[in-house]
C-alpha cells in the first residue's frame, strides 16, 4: 500500500459512487414523495368521517402500507428482484435499486403524510365545501397546501431513511457509496475508503437535511 | 327568502340517536337580520349547517331563494353554496394563503378569471376594511381582521344569504361591536339576508330586527327583537333578556338596598319611546312622592330601547298605590320587588 493519509483512495471511483448514491436517492425521494402522498391520501380520505369514508379500501390500504413498512429493506430488495427485473429487464446498477427503495420507502412516508393531512383544521375543511369547492378543489388547493410544511419535513426525514437504503442496495450490484465501503474497504481492508465513504455520505445527509429546513420554515406561515 | 318547514336532524350512535334538530318552522324575509339564540348545545349550530347542507337534514323541507335545498346534489350544490355563504367562530382561513389569496378563493373556484379576480378582491379588502393588509398572513392579523377577511371571502361572489356561526364569538367586546357594525352595514348596502346563530343576547338586540329562541333542538320562541324583549314567554328568554337588562352585580346591589330600604322597590320595565320620556320626573308631580333612583339601565336594540329602572318608592301606602296606577297608566311595567 502507499504511505501517507488517504493515498489509499481511488478519487475516480469515489466519486462514481458518491454520484450513483445522490442519483439513487433523488430519484427515489421524487417518486416516493408522489406515491407517498397519493397512499397519504388515500388512508386519510377513506378514514372515518372523511370525505370518501370507506371502511373497506381503508382497511386495504392500511395492510398494504404496514406490510410494506415492516418488512426489513435487505429482505425487500431480495423479494423483489423478479418485479425489478420484469419492469427494467436488468438487476444491476443503480435503477434496478429504485423499485424497492421507493415501494419501501413510500409506505413510511405514506403514514407520515396521513398524520399531516390529520393536523389540518377541520373547520378550513368545512370552510372549503361551504363556499362550493369540489373534491379535487378541496384536496389540492386546502389539504396539500395547508399540510405543506408536514409533508416536506416527512419527506425529509424519508430521504435520509433512503440515503441509508441506498447503501444497502449494494448488495444488489446498486453501485453508490455503500457497495463501495463494502467490496473495497471492508472485503480489501481499506479503512481509508470506508472513512471517506461515511464522510461523504453524512454531507448528503446534512445537505438532505438542510434543504428540507429551510423549505419547511419558509412554507410555514402559521 | 329562507323557508324551513319541519325540519329535523338526528345524529345516530352506536349508543342512541339524538335529536340536534327537531321539527323547525322559520320563515326569513329577505333583506333581513335574523337571529337565533340559545346555549351551547341547543342544536343551533347544526340548525346553520342545515341550511347550506354541510350536514344533511334527516326530514323536512328546505328553500333558499330559489333553490330547493333537499334535492340538490353535487355540482347543483356546489353551486348554490356559492350564494350562501358563511363564516366561522374560527374564521377558518387558509393560513398558507396571504388575504388576498385567501378572499381570491370563492371566486377561483367559481372560475373568475385572475384579471377579475383581482379587481373584485380590492373591491372587497377596501369594503371590510382591510386597506394595506392584504399580503398580510392570518397569522400576522388580529382576531377582528381575521373575521373581515371571513366576512371578505364570504362576499366574494355576491351571495344571497350570509350564515353566520357565531361570528363574534371568540372576539372581544369592543371588536365584536365593530364586526356587527360592518355586518349591519354590509345588510343595508348590499340587502343581504342574513342569519346569526350566538349565545349572546348583545348581539341578538344589536343587529337582529327578528329572533329565534332554541333550546333541546326546537324552536321554543321567535317574533320581533322588540316583542321579545317585551313578553318573553318562556323561561329560557327571560334569561337571555336578563343578560343585557341585569346583571348579577345589580342584583346583589339591589339585593342590599331592599334590606335598608324604607320605601317599596319596584322595578320598571320600560320600550321603545317610553325610555325617552320623563315619566319619573312626572310621576313626583303627579303623585307627590319620594322616588329613590336604586339602578338603572338601557339596552339599544335595532328598532328602538330597552330598560330596566329600579327605583325606591318612599311614602304612604295610599300614596305608593297611587305611583303603581300612575305607571301602569303610562304604559311602564312596573314590578313590586321583596325578599324572594
Amino acid at each position: 500500500m502507499d504511505e501517507g493519509f488517504l493515498s489509499n483512495v481511488n478519487w475516480d471511483n469515489m466519486l462514481e459512487a458518491t454520484w450513483e448514491t445522490v442519483y439513487m436517492s433523488s430519484i427515489a425521494i421524487v417518486f416516493t414523495f408522489i406515491l407517498g402522498i397519493a397512499l397519504g391520501l388515500l388512508l386519510f380520505l377513506t378514514s372515518r368521517n372523511q370525505l370518501w369514508s370507506n371502511p373497506v379500501i381503508n382497511w386495504f390500504t392500511a395492510a398494504f402500507v404496514n406490510i410494506f413498512r415492516s418488512i426489513p429493506f435487505i429482505i425487500l430488495i431480495i423479494l423483489l428482484i423478479p418485479f425489478t427485473v420484469a419492469i427494467l429487464n436488468t438487476m444491476l446498477g443503480p435503477q434496478a435499486a429504485l423499485p424497492a427503495l421507493i415501494i419501501g420507502a413510500a409506505p413510511f412516508y405514506a403514514r407520515l403524510v396521513e398524520i399531516g393531512l390529520r393536523e389540518v383544521d377541520k373547520g378550513v375543511i368545512e370552510a372549503a365545501r361551504s363556499m362550493g369547492s369540489n373534491q379535487f378543489q378541496i384536496i389540492f388547493k386546502v389539504l396539500l397546501p395547508e399540510s405543506m410544511p408536514a409533508l416536506i419535513s416527512g419527506i425529509t426525514v424519508t430521504s435520509i431513511a433512503l440515503v441509508g437504503y441506498t447503501a444497502m442496495a449494494g448488495v444488489i450490484g446498486a453501485g453508490g457509496l455503500g457497495d463501495l465501503a463494502y467490496r473495497d474497504g471492508f472485503q480489501r481492508n481499506n479503512a481509508e475508503v470506508t472513512l471517506v465513504a461515511t464522510v461523504i455520505t453524512l454531507v448528503i445527509v446534512f445537505i438532505f437535511q438542510g434543504i428540507g429546513d429551510v423549505l419547511t420554515r419558509k412554507l410555514d406561515k402559521r | 327568502m329562507i323557508r324551513i318547514n319541519d325540519v329535523s336532524k338526528v345524529f345516530k350512535t352506536k349508543a342512541a340517536s339524538i335529536n340536534a334538530v327537531q321539527n323547525v318552522e322559520l320563515n326569513i324575509e329577505q333583506g333581513e337580520i335574523f337571529g337565533i339564540i340559545g346555549y351551547s348545545g341547543a342544536g343551533k349550530s347544526t340548525l346553520i349547517r342545515l341550511l347550506n347542507l354541510l350536514e344533511v337534514p334527516s326530514s323536512g323541507f328546505i328553500k333558499i331563494a330559489d333553490y330547493d335545498m333537499m334535492t340538490l346534489r353535487g355540482k347543483e350544490l356546489r353551486k348554490a353554496r356559492q350564494e350562501i355563504s358563511m363564516i366561522f367562530q374560527h374564521f377558518n382561513l387558509l393560513w398558507s394563503r396571504t388575504v388576498r389569496q385567501n378572499i381570491a378563493y370563492p371566486l377561483e373556484i367559481a372560475g373568475v378569471s385572475s384579471a377579475k379576480r383581482k379587481e373584485r378582491v380590492d373591491e372587497l379588502i377596501k369594503l371590510v376594511g382591510l386597506e394595506g393588509r392584504g399580503d398580510a398572513y392570518p397569522s400576522q392579523l388580529s382576531g377582528g381582521q381575521k373575521q373581515r377577511v371571513g366576512i371578505a371571502r364570504a362576499l366574494a361572489n355576491n351571495p344571497k344569504v350570509l350564515l353566520c356561526d357565531e361570528a363574534t364569538s371568540a372576539l372581544d367586546p369592543k371588536t365584536t361591536s365593530q364586526i356587527l357594525d360592518l355586518l349591519y352595514d354590509i345588510n343595508q348596502k348590499l340587502g343581504l339576508t342574513i342569519v346569526l346563530i350566538t349565545h349572546e343576547m348583545h348581539v341578538i338586540h344589536k343587529i337582529c330586527g327578528r329572533v329565534a329562541v332554541m333550546e333541546d333542538g326546537k324552536v321554543v320562541e321567535q317574533g320581533a327583537v322588540l316583542d321579545v324583549f317585551r313578553n318573553p314567554s318562556e323561561e329560557i328568554t327571560r334569561a337571555f333578556v336578563k343578560q343585557i337588562t341585569e346583571n348579577d352585580e345589580s342584583l346583589e346591589v339591589i339585593e342590599d338596598q331592599l334590606d335598608d330600604a324604607n320605601g317599596t322597590v319596584v322595578k320598571l320595565t320600560f320600550v321603545g319611546e317610553r325610555t325617552e320620556k320623563p315619566f319619573v320626573s312626572e310621576l313626583i308631580r303627579n303623585v307627590d312622592i319620594d322616588v329613590n333612583i336604586l339602578q338603572g339601565n338601557i339596552a339599544r336594540t335595532k328598532d328602538g330601547s330597552y330598560g330596566t329602572l329600579f327605583i325606591s318608592l318612599e311614602g304612604s301606602e295610599d300614596k305608593v298605590k297611587a305611583a303603581l296606577a300612575f305607571l301602569e297608566n303610562h304604559e311602564v311595567q312596573a314590578e313590586v320587588i321583596t325578599h324572594g
